[in-house]
């Protein structure tokens, strides 16, 4: 991997965790429940806290004097690397947990081969640490599909539709891209076919015991590790970058 | 070398609270991983609970005020590698939660019980029943879970194990 590879590689990762944390935000004060109001919260600032790491280890990388602030608030949707998935609008609560709980099951292949690889020790010790804050969130949006998707009629139909809605933009996890195969021959990141198995099989095992069909099809919504997004994600950056972009030497 | 200026420090350091968790100082927490000399200065490294953790910058803040009053040359680092876990909170820290109000966390942070929402159980700190049940795995702070005693019926914070 190149340094600018090894960089852009850093950014997918810590892009992926910012926006998701951005958006489940969103949510605080808005939940359907006290309780799940402040589990989103919680599981927003992991992520958030992800992606502090790893942005400041792609600035230091850089070297080019971009700390996390700079890279999270200077740059545009262009320059973001994260994946289609995570930038969708929250939508209705059976949403937000179809997502999570596709990104979730992601994240916990993904942290557990960072959390062992030796080509990228800082990121093998934020990996470390992640890893034990995402179980925690797999447990709960894995447990959410499961209530909601074994539940009333209505329920089931409405996580069901989300589960389709959301089906085409999970492929791009494991999609092939110059940065992730430069990453992967490396031993950064986990075999492709091997990483989208273990997700295939553990997303289908809960999907079954939620009673919900796994969607059969294989068409991919892609662009986010290359910069090109859906226009959700320039909307939320507009709101997150407003003030460090007015005030950029604001101190507080 | 632990120097009595060394020493002195970590002295201090015991009367630098966690902000979150008020009764309980930065050492008992373990997120003091260690204090050295390096030339002239003194280094002290410290592990956040969690990656998301609003207390940290606090923390590191307070550690570093508190040292520079015994050495002015300090400064702090913030070490992520051995992870923070839940067994470095030592056993007179989990009594001092007991008795605020706190679940202390219970067994080994690698215990997948918990985690799988298998019952291992949290005795109630107010009343002391074993009969308690998780509402939530996410509490008012990163590191607590939110849980409700079926005997007194009050709810009460428990520390995760990670």
């Amino acid at each position: 991997m190149t340094k600018a590879q090894h960089i852009d590689w850093l950014l997918s990762l810590a892009d992926d965790a910012l926006i998701l944390g951005q958006r489940l935000s969103e949510w605080c004060g808005h939940a359907p429940a006290l309780e799940e109001d402040i589990a989103l919260s919680n599981i927003a600032l992991d992520l958030i806290g992800q992606s502090r790491a790893l942005l400041s280890h792609a600035g230091r990388l850089e070297g080019a004097g971009r700390d996390e602030d700079r890279l999270a608030f200077f740059r545009s949707d262009r320059e973001y690397r994260n994946l289609l998935l995570v930038e969708l609008p929250n939508g209705h609560f059976g949403d937000t947990i179809a997502r999570q709980f596709f990104y979730d099951q992601f994240a916990l292949i993904r942290y557990t081969h960072l959390a062992q690889q030796t080509f990228d020790s800082e990121v093998a010790a934020i990996a470390t640490k992640a890893l034990k804050e995402v179980r925690y969130h797999a447990a709960h949006s894995a447990e959410w599909m499961i209530r909601l998707g074994d539940g009333t009629e209505l329920s089931k139909a409405r996580i069901q539709e989300s589960v389709d809605r959301l089906w085409p933009f999970t492929g791009e996890c494991f999609q092939e891209h110059t940065i992730l195969d430069a990453a992967i021959a490396s031993g950064a990141m986990p075999d492709r076919s091997r990483a989208q198995n273990t997700w295939n099989e553990s997303v289908g095992a809960v999907l079954n015991q939620a009673t919900l069909t796994k969607p059969e099809g294989s068409w991919k919504q892609s662009g986010g590790r290359d910069g090109l997004h859906t226009e959700h994600l320039s909307y939320m950056l507009a709101e997150m970058q407003v003030l460090p972009r007015l005030h950029p030497e604001a101190k507080w | 070398m632990v120097t009595d200026t060394i020493q002195e420090i970590i002295r201090r350091l015991h009367d630098v609270m966690d902000p979150e968790i008020p009764f309980l100082n930065v050492m008992e927490m373990g997120m003091v991983r260690e204090v050295v000399q390096e030339g002239s200065t003194i280094v002290i490294r410290i592990t956040p609970t969690y990656s998301g953790c609003p207390a940290t910058d606090v923390i590191a803040d307070d550690v570093l005020a508190a040292a520079k009053i015994i050495h002015p040359d300090s400064r702090t680092e913030i070490i992520l590698s051995p992870a923070w876990t839940t067994d470095w909170i030592g056993e007179e820290a989990r009594l001092k939660m007991a008795e605020h109000g706190i679940a202390p966390p219970t067994g080994q942070s690698a215990d997948k019980a918990f985690l799988l929402g298998k019952d291992r159980i949290t005795p109630c700190p107010l009343c002391k029943s074993t009969d308690t049940h998780m509402v939530s795995a996410f509490g008012s702070t990163a590191c607590k879970a939110h849980f409700k005693c079926n005997a007194c019926l009050e709810p009460f914070d428990h520390f995760k194990c990670i």
